[in-house]
């Protein structure tokens, strides 16, 4: 079962590490991770994105909750958020395929961003699917590197919420 | 006003009265300013000891334990000390030193990465980098260790953190802290559910944890267990939440515990598990105690339910709370059946062992002494098959039973004994080890003679690794290996040397006399009492 955490803790030195320790102590999976700072300096949101059975799943929750520097966690299906990834892909190219590469990006809303003779950078933001199938189709070219930010995600806005 | 001064005045905030530790260059600070207090500090041995004491200490008296060693190997040292406590939720406020904040991170001479080596193992760490953070810092570590689930906090302060001046020391009244607030009292609506339970149930049991002890809870058990004719179970950190004669006490569970506890909990309709972690020792297949049977879970820590067993009634808050709550419900119930039947367990169910009349029994010279004890004596244990035999035939009055149930450190039980010594005084404080788990910790003799704490040591020597040879005589068919502990020091001769009085029982004969002299005085003495090596638990 896949399940997304949206972790708020104190923005401390050592809180990534003490988090990302906790997951790796209980043997608990770490599909993704991504980082920021929140509206407050002081405060950073983890969007967590980790999968296991019912059990697994509830002490993840109980067990982030036990570290003193997390604010607060909140535990959602990734049905019920608005997910999206940003993903930077360096591909080469040559004048075979230059067109083809465009059409795909035109098609899967990504944008070419840097550009060198053979080599170019496109970026892309979708949902992580749209970022997998991106990288599929230009595994068919040629990657030369990729950087992904993990799933960022917030829970879907509902009446109860304030 | 230095920084080091501000620790110490802390301690003083907090009414420490004893710090248990071993110097080095970068707590010298400390150590100095110390000088100018009350508080008294404890030279041990060696440092993963002055994390023991500080626990044996904070089990007997109630308060946080405190231990302050320097950076490096000093702090790395004091590492399975505090995970011992974690593992057995113990309130210990540790302080190491640490290099020249400047330095952090060069790898310098006696430089360690305390905070992170120790992060699963603590329930909180600190690493000062400013000076006038220290009495926040300290109140809040006080505050962390000894509320909702207790445990030890680390304070790593660098050396220029100690010498730094202070502009202005105030001790904070409160702590606040957005982050941390436990849940003490427990829930009105899950309360009136078990209260529900508790009327339906024809076979109901209690299975009590260390939690109880911890949140001193024993007596609104025992009322709660005697208002409701409910029977108690123990596990091992659980053991004196009743008087082992105790009516309604049917002993410890578990791998190693009393066959009629067991069956207790397997035919119970209604099991309250409470400040338990129901760990692989206590419950050996977690999955049959929730077969037919409503299974209730109070603990304060909400992540120990469903941790291990599941599915169950959550309760989460503080034992003494939940009982006092729950014993406002006015409820009617009888089980003078379920306890007859629980008796008639009791009576025949006792594993009757055939000991070797060449030696000394163990089982029934642990039954003899704690006879003789003084009523409120402590009685710590150390790891091994002397803790399995102390924990099934040691018998609790009104005083305290201490060993390491959740980490099992081999060698906890002479430096816990000292602190639960210091702690109070006027108790009887006796360790009792063998002659492997002695070993680990022999060097806190001369700390016993420098500071004049007069443990009684009992060794129950059989030249091996007991509890080892026993699974190996087991699993690997007397296949025996690495567990000869032949080699071991003439324990006579040891004694002279701290000038300690020494003892020595060869088999059954004249056994309560040598009790009764070993007991007599308040003083630090070593009784050897030679086991067949070949003695079993099981």
């Amino acid at each position: 079962m896949k399940k997304i955490y949206s972790v708020l803790v104190e923005n401390r030195s050592g809180v990534l590490c003490k988090v990302a320790g906790l997951f790796s102590r209980r043997c608990f999976n770490i599909d993704s991770l991504a980082v920021g700072e929140t509206d407050d300096a002081a405060t950073s949101c983890m969007t967590i994105v980790s999968s296991g059975d019912q059990r697994t799943i509830e002490q993840i929750e109980k067990q982030l909750n036990k570290k003193l520097d997390v604010i607060k966690v909140k535990t959602f299906d990734e049905s019920a958020s608005v997910s999206r990834e940003l993903m930077l892909i360096k591909v080469k190219y040559n004048k075979n395929n230059r067109r083809d590469i465009m059409e795909t990006c035109e098609i899967m809303k990504a944008d070419i961003v840097d550009m060198s003779k053979n080599m170019m950078i496109i970026q892309i933001c979708d949902v992580p699917e749209k970022i997998k199938l991106f990288i599929s189709m230009m595994q068919t070219i040629s990657i030369v590197e990729v950087a992904r930010t993990g799933t960022l995600a917030l829970q879907k806005c509902m009446e109860t919420d304030n | 006003m230095l920084g080091a001064d501000a620790m110490v005045k802390c301690l003083e905030e907090e009414g420490v009265e004893y710090v248990f530790g071993y110097p080095g260059v970068a707590i010298c600070p400390f150590y100095n300013s110390i000088l100018e207090s009350d508080i008294q500090t404890i030279l041990i041995r060696t440092e993963q000891n002055a994390a023991h004491a500080a626990s044996g200490l904070a089990r007997v008296s109630g308060k946080v334990g405190v231990c302050a060693v320097t950076s490096g190997p000093g702090a790395t040292n004091l590492i399975t000390g505090i995970a011992t406590a974690f593992a057995d939720s113990i309130p210990l406020v540790c302080i190491t030193g640490q290099v020249n904040s400047e330095l952090i991170g060069s790898d310098v001479f006696q430089e360690a990465d305390i905070t992170g080596a120790v992060e699963s193992f603590v329930k909180y760490s600190y690493l000062i980098k400013d000076v006038n953070d220290i009495p926040r810092v300290f109140k809040e570590a006080f505050h962390i260790a000894s509320t909702g689930r207790k445990g030890p906090v680390l304070i790593d302060v660098p050396i220029d953190i100690q010498n730094a001046v202070l502009t202005k020391f105030k001790y904070p009244e409160e702590v606040s802290m957005r982050t941390y607030k436990p849940t003490v009292k427990g829930n009105a609506a899950q309360i009136k559910k078990v209260v529900k339970e508790i009327v339906k149930s024809k076979r109901p049991l209690i299975c009590a944890g260390g939690g109880v002890l911890l949140s001193e809870a024993e007596g609104e058990l025992r009322a709660f267990a005697e208002k409701y004719s409910i029977p108690v179970v123990s596990t091992m950190m659980g053991i004196g939440v009743m008087p082992t004669k105790h009516p309604m006490y049917y002993g410890m569970v578990g791998n190693n515990g009393k066959p009629y506890a067991n069956r207790a909990m397997n035919e119970s309709d209604l099991l309250i598990m409470v400040g338990a972690r129901v760990a692989d020792r206590a419950v050996n297949q977690p999955d049959l105690i929730t077969e037919n049977k409503v299974l209730v879970h109070i603990d304060v820590d909400p992540a120990e339910i469903g941790k291990n067993v599941g599915p169950a009634i959550p309760l989460v808050g503080d034992a003494k709370h939940i009982f006092e709550d729950i014993e406002k419900e006015e409820i009617s119930c009888q089980h003078e059946e379920w306890i007859e039947t629980l008796n008639g367990y009791r009576d025949t169910m006792e594993r009757i062992r055939k000991p070797n009349p060449d030696y000394v029994d163990p089982a029934e010279f642990i039954r003899l002494l704690s006879e003789a004890m003084e009523e409120d004596a402590v009685y710590v244990a150390d790891v091994g098959q002397n803790q399995i035999w102390s924990c099934g035939y040691h018998i609790v009055k009104k005083g305290r039973f201490l060993t390491t149930g959740g980490m099992g450190t081999m060698g906890y039980s002479i430096p816990a004994a000292m602190g639960a010594k210091l702690a109070d005084r006027k108790k009887q404080v006796i360790a009792v080890c063998g002659d492997g788990s002695f070993q680990m910790s022999m060097m806190e003799l001369a700390t016993m003679r420098q500071f004049h704490v007069p443990v009684k040591i009992i060794v129950l020597k059989n030249n091996y690794l007991g509890m080892v040879r026993e699974y190996q005589h087991y699993t690997y068919k007397d296949h025996y290996s690495v567990v000869d502990l032949s080699g071991s020091p003439d324990l006579e001769k040891l004694s002279a040397a701290y000038d300690m009085r020494f003892m020595r029982q060869t088999d059954m004969q004249g056994v309560e006399d040598t009790i009764r002299e070993f007991l007599e005085k308040d003083e630090s003495i070593l009784l050897e009492c030679l086991i067949d090596p070949m003695d079993l638990v099981k």
